[in-house]
Parts: structure tokens; C-alpha cells; sequence
């Protein structure tokens, strides 16, 4: 077990013909079980074709009714990348990944909007997708850095799950699955849904939750642990110096109206149980010292 | 990105929203020659800066006649206006905004924003118009009241009338606060605003609706669709290393310390910050290089941070996924040769060929600090910018540590970089 996706998703690329698309896919399809699991490639424009012995279709449905991919990743640029993501939920895919950076925030109010009442999960975008070590890995993280083991990372950062990824494995802890949601404003699923699922999965102990300034997810999880997590969590938040009205990077990444300080997030962490660190050098310590 | 007050006021005219009659100036004499033309015996002189809070300030000012304008023109242009946004410094004012005076009966405040729970842009208006809207949501929060706007329908009427009445709008003034509101929320999806606030919306004495201020940010991921941003843009009002770094595609925030910071990926770089100040120094930026940061992009950055008059040293921390880390090893090595590096620079590298890239700097003979990971790179960077403050213990415990260790990493690359000295 694991969340999301194991080793028998079967995942199309939306953007396939891309730089990025194919490189990202190509790394994929080279990691554990990803053979098996890289099934086909989506562009309107050139069906048909293959690449890396992926066929390539020209729309999500007819990948999907041609090989039986029920996850989608999408690499497409950001001015296409909202309907890239429409086209998959109407195609009724399990999961889509979108791990595009700089979708215009008005766009992506458009697809939340349209994935009302749809059954299909987001990830992203802005995000580095997720990966179940040694069966799959959907993104753009490198698949060296982890293990298969029993922690789960749910994070809005790229770099900074690969670090705590990174202590873990210092430390000997491998992972169940390594979630970036992306650290975009609009996006699909949050902290709180990404923990629900750690939580029913049998093969995660613990969670490290990293978050970053902005918004009010982290709170929103953490009251939601506080009520229903039975397995510890213990979380960073990244930010501490960032100065207020700036947006650090990621467009959720701000502060302002005096909200969603990385102070305040903590503060409502640890009152909800979650052991928090001020020090990302400690994430791994840190989960490490609540295992049993 | 962020416009002026005449420009955000020029695009909600475009969406029916009534603004007084105004027109943008340079000069004391441009300032007068446009009150003649508004006419009238009433105006207002007003700076243009990027910043809010510009009237108490000093930054508005009303003229009673020709003289007058000319007077609070020329005090106000050139000025450096301090405001709560400012910083201690102040803005330098370089445009002003003449506009007709107004009748103020009530003044009123209308803000929009995307907001994240909802996924939704939410409408928020309130009785307490010319405030500070954070000070009415911590005071007297019962007095803002927010409509989260369905995407597929858009305002609706009943809302928008309903915001109005709530507000104290009179009757006879509902249509024309009405079609304020749906033009606000008309301009902010159709330019891809992040934010839009009118502050004050005035009733004048006569009930009409004006919007007397207006404030416009954009959403930067939508420039590509909007190559008119362009000619909006004022650098002027931008931080000039920010400006500078955007050139190069760098995401760079100039903070006070004097530790400087490159960093790949948002969050692990303001978690570098964070470790610095967490093991008592003070981070002098914020700089994402990204995934596909290249040698011209790592040089752009050093230089970037090289220009800060009082930095100490420099962290380069990379988790090397896509990025590998033999890259960026050599990008930092032609780099630091390219500028002359006048501060101790420590490096910490782990992912994708890790090894490959620590020899690259081991053998490329400059004095780098080598880290082993994040918390090792936040002490020794701390210590290379001179320590931290002595009062807390438990840092300066950790600072004796780094400073053996860094001698015995620092010796052998010393030598090497005396010889080089020597060759040149």
C-alpha cells in the first residue's frame, strides 16, 4: 500500500512532446516499475507518434481508452495548462498531476470551478508531483534520494521535500509516498486531504508536514489531526524571515493582512499536537524522536 | 506587480466605475497647466508611489487655488514619502495625480482578492471607508462584510445590492454601487488582478458613487497575456536588485541582513533564511535560482548580492534534484572567479551527483567552506559572517564548534589560493 499511486498506475503525459515532458518522462519510465507504468503521451498535434515507445495520442480520452491510464501528469505551458487539466477531469481520470509553475490564478479559479462534482483528484500545479519509492514516480523529484520505508511527506515545496526526504534517509527511515502539492494559491489537494490519506494507509507510521507562509492550510490540517490523526505528524514550516507583502517565490508563498505568518501556523501545530521544529535541518530528528 | 493610483483608476473608468477627473503629472508645471484644465475651484495634489498610507505621509494635499497647487506640487514632487510601506527611508515621489476636489458625504471601502479557502474571488466592502482595512478586520471585524463570487455566475445583482444596503448605500445610489461592484469584479478578472481595493468609495453630496482612490496589483503568473503591463511597469518603484535579478529570470527578494543566500526551490530557500537567523545571523535575500539555474544565471547572482555594501558572507545551498549538483558546482566556481569574491562563501551540496560537485569546488582551489548539510551550512555561514550575537549560549556553543572545523577545511584551499594570488 501507499496513497495515490502504486505500482499498478498506469500514467499518460500530457505535454509529452515537451523538453520537460520528455525528460521527466523518460526518468520515470527508467524508475522501479516505470516501464510497466508510462503508457502514453498526449499532444493534439501529433498522434500517432511515440516516444520511448510511449504512443502518443491527441486527446486524454483516447489515451485513456487505448491503454487504460488512469493518472495523468501535465507538463503543457502555463498559458495551456488549465485546460490541459479540464480535459483530463473530463476525461474522468483517477488523478491528474499538473506540475506546470505559473498558471495565471484566474485560470485555475476557472477549472476548480468546472472540477466541482467530478470524482478526479488534483495535485499541483507548481508542484514536483509525488512519488511511492521503488514503485512509481510521477515528477520531477530525483528518484535516488528515497527508499521505500513507512513515512509519509506531504509538502507545498519542491527542494525542501527533497530535503527532508534527505534527512530522513540519514537517518535510515524510508517512505511510503512523497506528496508536493505545489505552492500555488488555487490548487487541488491540500494538507488536510493529503493526511487523510496517510492516515487509512496501513503502511505509513508517520508524517512529516511541511508548509510554508501563506494561507491558512497548514491551521486547517492541523485541527484536523488534532481531531482524527492516528499517527503522529510533526511539521516545518518555511518563512520565519520572510518580510510581509512579498511573495517569496511561490505565489501562495505571502503574507499579508498581518495573516498566515509561519509563527501563527506553528503555534496552532503544536496546540493541536503536531511537534514542530524552527530548524529544517531537524526535520528528520524530529520524526525520528516521535516513532515508537 | 503593482501600478500607480492614476493607472488603476484609468482601467476601472474602463469598467464603468466613476472616479473624479484627474490627469497624471511630471513636473510643478504640468501639475498647474492640468488644474486649468480640470477647471473648478477645488483640487487635489496627489504623489504617485507604489506604497499605501501616502496621505498621512504627507503625500495628498487639497489646493485651494492656482498658487496652492503650485506650492504642494513642488513640495510633494521629489519629496521622500515615508509611509507605513515605505520602509524608514521613504519613496521618492516622482509623479503626482491633479484631480477635481470632491464632495465627501460617506466614505466607504471596497476590496477584492482571491481567497484560498474558497477558491473563489471574494468581494469584501465596509462602512469604514479612508482606514486601514486591517486595523477594521481586528477591531471591528462585524463591519466588513464579504461575498465569495460564484465563477459561473459572477456578481450578482441581489448580492451586489444586498453589500450596498449593508454598507448604509441609500436607495437612490444602489444602481450606481452596484455597477461599481460588478465593474470591480468585470476589471479584476479580465486584467488578472490579484488585487484590487478602492479606498475611500465616496458618496458625494449629490448620492453619486466615486471611486476617490484605487489600487491595483496583478497577477504576475498572467503577463504573458498582457504585454500592456509593459508600459504600467514603473522601476522607479521597484527595489534595483529586484529589477536587475527579474532580468535574468532570478526570484529575488533584497532583505536588511548580511548573509547572503542562492538557493534552489522557494521553499528550501526561505528555509535557508530561516536556519541562518535561526543560528543567529541575518539573511540578506531571497533568491530562488530555479531548476535550470545555468553558469550566466549563478554568476548574475553573485554580482547581484556582491553590490550589498555591508555583506559578510555568502550560503550557497543546493538539493540538487533535477539541478544537478556538478552544475552548479561549476557555475559557483566560474562565477566566484568572474567577480572578485570579497566574502567567505560556504557550499553545501546534497542530490544528484553530489560527489562530482564537491570535487569540482575542492579542486578548483578557492577558499570555499564546505558544508555537510543544511544545519552545519547555517552555523558555519553564521560564523563566517563574524558570529553571532554573544548573548544566546547555546549558539555560541555551536559557533566554537564550526570554527575548528572550518580551520581544518580552510587551511589546505588557503594555500591554493595564495599561489594563485601569486600567479596574477
Amino acid at each position: 500500500m501507499s496513497i495515490l499511486i502504486d505500482k499498478n498506475t498506469r500514467v499518460m503525459t500530457q505535454g509529452i512532446t515537451g523538453k520537460t515532458g520528455q525528460f521527466h518522462t523518460k526518468m520515470g519510465k527508467e524508475y522501479a516499475n516505470g516501464r510497466n507504468c508510462y503508457v502514453a503521451g498526449v499532444n493534439p498535434k501529433k498522434p500517432g507518434e511515440s516516444y520511448e515507445g510511449i504512443p502518443i495520442f491527441a486527446t486524454v480520452k483516447e489515451a485513456k481508452q487505448q491503454t487504460g491510464a488512469n493518472v495523468s501528469v501535465i507538463y503543457v505551458p502555463p498559458p495551456f495548462a488549465a485546460a490541459a487539466i479540464d480535459e483530463a477531469v473530463e476525461a474522468d481520470l483517477d488523478l491528474v498531476i499538473c506540475i506546470t509553475e505559473g498558471i495565471p490564478v484566474r485560470d485555475m479559479i476557472r477549472t476548480k470551478y468546472k472540477m466541482q462534482g467530478k470524482r478526479t483528484k488534483l495535485i499541483g500545479p507548481n508542484c514536483p508531483g509525488l512519488i511511492t519509492p521503488d514503485e512509481i514516480k510521477i515528477g520531477i523529484m530525483p528518484g535516488h534520494i528515497h527508499k521505500k520505508g513507512r513515512i509519509g511527506v506531504v509538502s507545498r515545496s519542491g527542494t525542501l521535500t527533497y530535503e527532508a526526504v534527505g534527512q530522513l534517509m540519514e537517518l535510515g527511515l524510508g517512505q511510503s509516498s512523497c506528496v508536493g502539492i505545489g505552492g500555488d494559491p488555487v490548487n487541488g489537494m491540500k494538507h488536510i486531504e493529503v493526511l487523510k490519506l496517510f492516515n487509512d494507509d496501513p503502511q505509513t507510521d508517520a508524517v512529516i508536514m511541511v508548509g510554508e507562509i501563506g494561507g491558512s492550510d497548514e491551521e486547517n490540517a492541523a485541527r484536523w489531526v488534532k481531531a482524527n490523526m492516528r499517527k503522529p505528524v510533526v511539521g516545518f514550516i518555511a518563512g520565519v524571515t520572510a518580510p510581509p507583502g512579498k511573495r517569496m517565490g511561490h505565489a501562495g508563498a505571502i503574507i499579508s493582512g498581518g495573516k498566515g505568518t509561519a509563527q501563527e501556523k506553528l503555534a496552532v501545530m503544536e496546540e493541536c499536537g503536531i511537534k514542530t521544529t524552527k530548524n529544517p535541518g531537524e526535520m528528520g530528528k524530529l520524526l525520528k524522536s516521535v516513532l515508537k | 506587480m503593482k501600478i500607480h493610483e492614476y493607472q488603476a483608476k484609468e482601467i476601472l473608468r474602463k469598467y464603468g466605475v466613476a472616479t473624479p477627473r484627474g490627469i497624471p503629472c511630471f513636473s510643478v508645471d504640468e501639475a498647474v497647466k492640468a488644474a486649468r484644465e480640470l477647471g473648478g475651484k477645488v483640487w487635489v495634489v496627489k504623489a504617485q508611489i507604489h506604497a499605501g498610507g501616502r496621505g498621512k505621509g504627507g503625500g495628498v494635499k487639497v489646493a485651494k487655488s492656482e498658487g496652492e497647487v503650485r506650492e504642494w506640487s513642488g513640495k510633494i514632487l521629489g519629496m521622500m514619502l515615508k509611509t507605513h510601506q515605505t520602509g524608514p527611508e521613504g519613496q521618492k515621489v516622482r509623479r503626482l495625480l491633479v484631480e477635481e476636489g470632491a464632495d465627501i458625504r460617506k466614505e466607504l471601502y471596497v476590496g477584492m482578492v482571491v481567497d484560498r479557502g474558497t477558491q473563489r474571488v471574494a468581494l469584501m466592502v465596509s462602512s469604514e471607508g479612508g482606514m486601514d482595512i486591517e486595523e477594521v478586520a481586528a477591531h471591528t471585524p462585524e463591519k466588513i462584510h464579504t461575498v465569495f463570487i460564484d465563477p459561473g455566475t459572477g456578481l450578482k445583482d441581489t448580492e451586489a445590492d444586498s453589500l450596498a444596503a449593508k454598507i448604509g448605500v441609500p436607495p437612490a445610489s444602489v444602481p450606481q454601487a452596484r455597477a461599481t461592484f460588478k465593474g470591480l469584479y468585470q476589471a479584476f478578472g479580465e486584467t488578472d488582478c490579484s488585487l484590487a481595493e478602492i479606498n475611500p468609495l465616496i458618496l458625494t453630496g449629490d448620492g453619486k458613487v466615486v471611486a476617490l482612490d484605487a489600487k491595483i496589483n496583478f497577477d504576475d503568473n498572467a503577463g504573458f497575456r498582457h504585454p500592456e503591463w509593459q508600459q504600467l511597469r514603473d522601476l522607479d518603484e521597484e527595489d534595483p536588485a529586484e529589477v536587475e535579478a527579474s532580468k535574468y529570470d532570478l526570484n529575488y527578494i533584497q532583505l536588511d541582513g548580511n548573509i547572503g543566500c542562492l538557493v534552489n526551490g522557494a521553499g528550501l530557500a526561505m528555509a535557508t533564511m530561516d536556519i541562518t537567523k535561526l543560528y543567529g545571523g541575518s539573511p540578506a535575500n531571497f533568491l530562488d535560482v530555479g531548476g535550470g539555474a545555468t553558469t550566466e544565471k549563478v554568476t548574475e547572482a553573485f554580482k547581484i548580492m556582491l553590490r550589498i555594501p555591508h555583506l559578510k558572507a555568502i550560503l550557497v545551498n543546493i538539493f540538487g534534484g533535477i539541478m544537478k549538483c556538478d552544475v552548479i558546482a561549476a557555475g559557483v566556481v566560474a562565477a566566484a572567479r568572474q567577480v572578485s569574491l570579497r566574502v567567505p562563501l560556504v557550499v553545501r551540496l546534497e542530490g544528484t551527483n553530489v560527489d562530482l560537485g564537491k570535487k569540482i569546488l575542492a579542486d578548483s582551489g578557492l577558499p570555499i567552506i564546505s558544508a555537510s548539510n543544511m544545519a552545519d551550512a547555517g552555523k558555519k555561514v553564521v560564523a563566517a559572517a563574524g558570529g553571532a550575537p554573544k548573548k544566546a549560549k547555546p549558539k555560541s556553543k555551536a559557533r566554537a564548534k564550526t570554527r575548528v572545523k572550518k580551520k581544518a577545511t580552510r587551511k589546505p584551499m588557503k594555500r591554493k589560493a595564495a599561489k594563485k594570488k601569486g600567479r596574477r
